[in-house]
């Protein structure tokens, strides 16, 4: 804001304030700003006759809620950043809202903070909000805290009632592995310990807030590090190409060898370009830097640029510790793309491991993570993952999922590769010494799985019973897993609620995948009506996985009702029954779509033997997906 | 890295980051010195290029020597300028105070083109530490199909992780020079050598802080006639930098409510 002075040539020290709504946020921070002379002229008067206007005496808080619909209902919306100035220091405040709805507003606020002052009203003690706070910086990754113990006043400045409140306050800090630098028993509201000594409590002799700000340490340099590039774009201007991007960290020197992505294609960093500046021969963490490549190779947005000894951890699984912050639960199930630095992955949540509940910080097994929940999650992609492990006051493993709109619905810093059979850490999978491509010569074909989805009567038994057929005639290695074969054996003990069906699509996409990896192509005949568990199944399955959308529309199938189960379904006698009472989301981008609604039985057939063929045996996937 | 060095690298990479996600893009060049700074900043970015086109709303009521600035840089800086025209102000919400009516008109003017060229980005060089409402901005701003700003329900923003458009019709405002401070700016352009028109220097003991149309824009008091002046003046003042733009001062909310309905 204007209302303050700056001069410094060095970067701001970003500090997030934290706390539960009411706890003296916005006060402290008006209180601050006035006692330490870091207020503009006239802007004390102005917040005077703000306050008259609203039949106050003097409200501190009304500096930062500058937004009208603040100060007419008295709450801090959004976070609010200021620069702030200490001898010849410079700050930057972040007042973060305490109201639960507006997590995202605060995460947005503190994400980038080298320390964070939790404001605790010392009557009250921790509540909601303290502990979703300090979780938060937790998980983000803030490891400076300094306490201040609000409203002492109220607790007559009593030490003994004060150190009470600290001993509760450590606790729970504890249990999150943080630790507070201070606690400053502090009245925002009079000044107390804030930029001056109180003489209300000559027992305290640690530092006021102020010198406890003077004391956060300055961000360590990350140049040092092992080299992080990830690419950001790359532009062909004129006759030259560049691999733009900014450094994460590490170094970069002209004449390196570099390893680049997944591919693992080396290249040397034959310039460090720039404009209006000095050559460059090495450049460092926090650059934005353009080089040029020796060959010209071409690397893809998000890949990472190493040197060779020092690569990151590579997985397609990996653990995170998620801030959930939609306001509708998390299931198993949901497809999501993790975004990490510049990479972007499509990623199936596959296992809840555990949930925080925030009562008291423990953590409980759980099917859902709830609306702007914590809890640690695997995710899983079609094709490895390159990271770094999270690690506090480094840019690594700072994952973030965003949905199928591009919203950013949750932190997800990632703790690790997961182990590929959850929930039993004993298993150790045999990898097979027939490779794929000695299967493929022996069967003259490669596996693949075929998905076919669609409504009930809709054909797709059928369809997959006669192309197994005419492809077997072919000679080519195949089989059907159909709905009511698997739910006849294999998955027998599941019923029809959305959990159980999430279970059988994942049931059968195993089995597909162990079928595929044989060799074999698989036809799987099941209606899946939900988007996210194909793309569950897609992920499990991986490459050479293919959907194929058998359609016919509800009238037709209804009509058809092979099986009574829509007459069934409309009489009431079962429920959940897809397209009566529970939906079916069509596949928006299917390889192939069949249409059986009207038309030849036959023609349906041999367009999909004819794309299962042409797909199995051309060697490579039979149509690039948008 | 000094601060500097930080925040022009921040400033690149949300560029480039903007370059690569939001197609088609353009530029916003008020041809004050936070724009200046921005267009030599994308030429950084692009190694001495600017891949997209630069904006200039035009009220028509801008300083002459802002013209004649505009249309010298635009042949140095090899730029692809589009201009747009505002309407006249009868058209604008006549419950706004008159400054901030007249300002209205740039609201409506930049709709205009955004819509005419259908753009899905629109770099400006607003700060956070111009304005209170200005201070609660994301760097990627999105805005709905009306344009609005929904202070309520902005998108969470960390990690370096940015909004992209997701409905038709709307788009994103970029704000490479959000975490810049005014006195940033200065040091800047006077380490880099950018041009600026010469409003921003005193004359006769006064100068323009900032530079908004010739009729409700006054220049502060100052002696300050060079950058290093202008620098140190900045080091030492308490007033704040558009104490000399009418429609932020005429009533309490003015400017909340031009920046809710699509302005800067």
């Amino acid at each position: 804001m204007s209302d303050t002075i700056s001069s410094s040539q060095d970067a701001a020290t970003p500090i997030v304030i934290v706390g539960h709504v009411d706890h003296g946020k916005s006060t402290l921070i008006g209180r601050l700003l006035h006692d330490t002379d870091n207020l503009q002229d006239g802007k004390v008067a102005q917040i005077i006759e703000s306050s008259k206007k609203r039949g106050l005496k003097i409200e501190w808080s009304f500096l930062l809620d500058s937004l009208q619909i603040e100060r007419d209902q008295g709450v801090t919306v959004d976070s609010t950043r200021i620069p702030f100035k200490l001898g010849s220091r410079e700050y930057v405040i972040v007042d973060a809202p305490g109201h639960r709805q507006f997590l995202r507003n605060m995460i947005t606020g503190a994400a980038d903070a080298e320390a964070a002052v939790l404001v605790v009203d010392a009557v009250e003690g921790a509540r909601e909000q303290t502990r979703r706070h300090a979780m938060l910086l937790h998980l983000i990754g803030i490891r400076h805290v300094i306490v201040l113990l609000n409203k002492v006043d109220l607790l007559e400045f009593d030490q003994a009632k004060i150190e009470a409140v600290e001993v509760s306050v450590n606790e729970l800090l504890g249990k999150l592995e943080l630790e507070a630098a201070y606690f400053v028993p502090a009245s925002a509201r009079d000044g107390d310990n804030i930029a001056s000594r109180s003489d209300r409590m000559p027992w305290y002799k640690g530092p006021t807030l102020t010198e406890a700000l003077a004391r956060v340490p300055t961000p360590a340099s990350r140049s040092e590090l092992a080299l992080r590039l990830p690419v950001q774009d790359v532009y062909r201007f004129g006759d030259k190409r560049y691999v733009a991007g900014r450094i994460e960290r590490g170094r970069v020197r002209v004449g390196d060898t570099v390893v680049i992505g997944t591919q693992k294609t080396p290249a040397r960093i034959a310039s460090i370009e720039g404009w209006h500046t000095a050559p460059h021969v090495s450049a460092s963490a926090g650059q934005s830097v353009a080089v040029t490549l020796e060959p010209d190779v071409i690397p893809d947005r998000g890949d990472l640029l190493h040197h060779v000894d020092t690569p990151p951890t590579q997985a397609s699984r990996v653990r995170t510790r998620l801030f959930w912050l939609r306001q509708e639960p998390l299931r198993v199930g949901e497809s999501f793309r993790l975004r990490l630095a510049t990479a972007e992955h499509a990623v199936t949540v596959t296992s809840i491991e555990s949930v925080v509940n925030l009562d008291d910080l423990t953590m409980y097994p759980g099917t859902e993570v709830p609306p702007e929940g914590f809890a640690e999650i695997t995710l899983a992609a079609a094709e490895n993952i390159q990271f770094d492990a999270f690690a506090p006051g480094t840019p690594d493993g700072r994952g973030v999922l965003v949905d199928l709109q591009q919203r950013i619905v949750g932190g997800a810093p990632l703790i690790g590769p997961a182990e590929i059979a959850v929930g039993d850490k004993a298993i150790h999978p045999s990898a097979s010494t027939v490779t794929t491509q000695d299967r493929q010569r022996v069967k003259g074909h490669k596996g693949s799985v075929f998905w076919l989805t669609g409504l009930s009567g809709a054909g797709k038994s059928t369809l997959a019973r006669a192309a197994e057929n005419a492809l077997f005639a072919a000679g080519v290695d195949v089989s059907v897993l159909d709905g009511d074969t698997l739910r006849a054996g294999l998955c027998r003990d599941l019923g029809f609620t959305e959990a159980e069906r999430t279970e059988n699509v994942r049931r059968a996409a195993e089995v597909a995948r162990i079928l595929r990896d044989s060799g074999q192509v698989v036809l799987v005949a099941l209606i899946s009506p939900l988007r996210s568990d194909r793309e569950l199944a897609r992920q499990i399955i991986g490459e050479g996985f293919e959907e194929v959308f058998v359609d016919a529309d509800l009238g037709t199938c209804e009509q058809r009702d092979p099986k009574g189960l829509y007459a069934a379904a409309r009489a009431g006698k079962i429920s959940g029954f897809t397209g009566i009472d529970a939906p079916y989301e069509a596949p928006q981008a299917p390889a192939l779509r069949v249409a059986t609604g009207n038309g030849s039985v036959e023609k349906a057939v041999s367009q999909l033997v004819s794309f299962v063929d042409g797909s199995v045996r051309s060697g490579g996937s039979a149509r690039v997906r948008s | 890295m000094d601060h500097l060095d930080q925040l022009e690298a921040q400033s690149v990479f949300i560029l480039r980051e903007a370059y690569r996600k939001l197609k088609p893009l353009a530029m916003l060049w008020s041809l004050g010195k936070d724009s200046n700074v921005m267009v030599w900043l994308a030429k950084k970015a692009f190694l001495g290029r600017v891949p997209f086109p630069v904006m200039h709303v035009d009220t028509g009521k801008k300083f002459p020597e802002m013209y004649q600035f505009r249309d010298d840089y635009t042949k140095k800086w090899n730029l692809d300028l589009l201009l747009g025209d505002c309407p006249p102000v009868e058209e604008m919400d006549p419950s706004l105070p008159p400054a901030a009516r007249s300002a209205a008109r740039k609201t409506a003017g930049l709709a205009a083109m955004i819509e005419k060229h259908k753009l899905q980005g629109v770099i400006a060089g607003i700060r956070r530490d111009e304005q209170g409402t200005r201070a609660k901005e994301r760097v990627f701003s999105p805005r709905g199909a009306s344009h609005k700003w929904d202070i309520r329900n902005q998108p969470p923003e960390f990690w370096d992780q940015y909004a992209t458009p997701h409905e038709e019709g709307m788009h994103i405002r970029v704000h490479p020079l959000l975490s810049w401070r005014e006195i940033d700016i200065w040091r800047y352009i006077e380490r880099e050598g950018i041009p600026l028109v010469d409003l921003y220097f005193a004359k006769n003991g006064k100068r323009y802080r900032s530079l908004g149309d010739a009729d409700i824009t006054s220049p502060v008091e100052s002696n300050a006639a060079t950058l290093a002046e202008v620098i140190a003046e900045l080091e030492t003042t308490k007033t704040s930098e558009r104490s000399g733009r009418a429609m932020d001062h005429e009533s309490e909310d003015a400017f909340e409510r031009l920046r809710v309905a699509g302005y800067l």
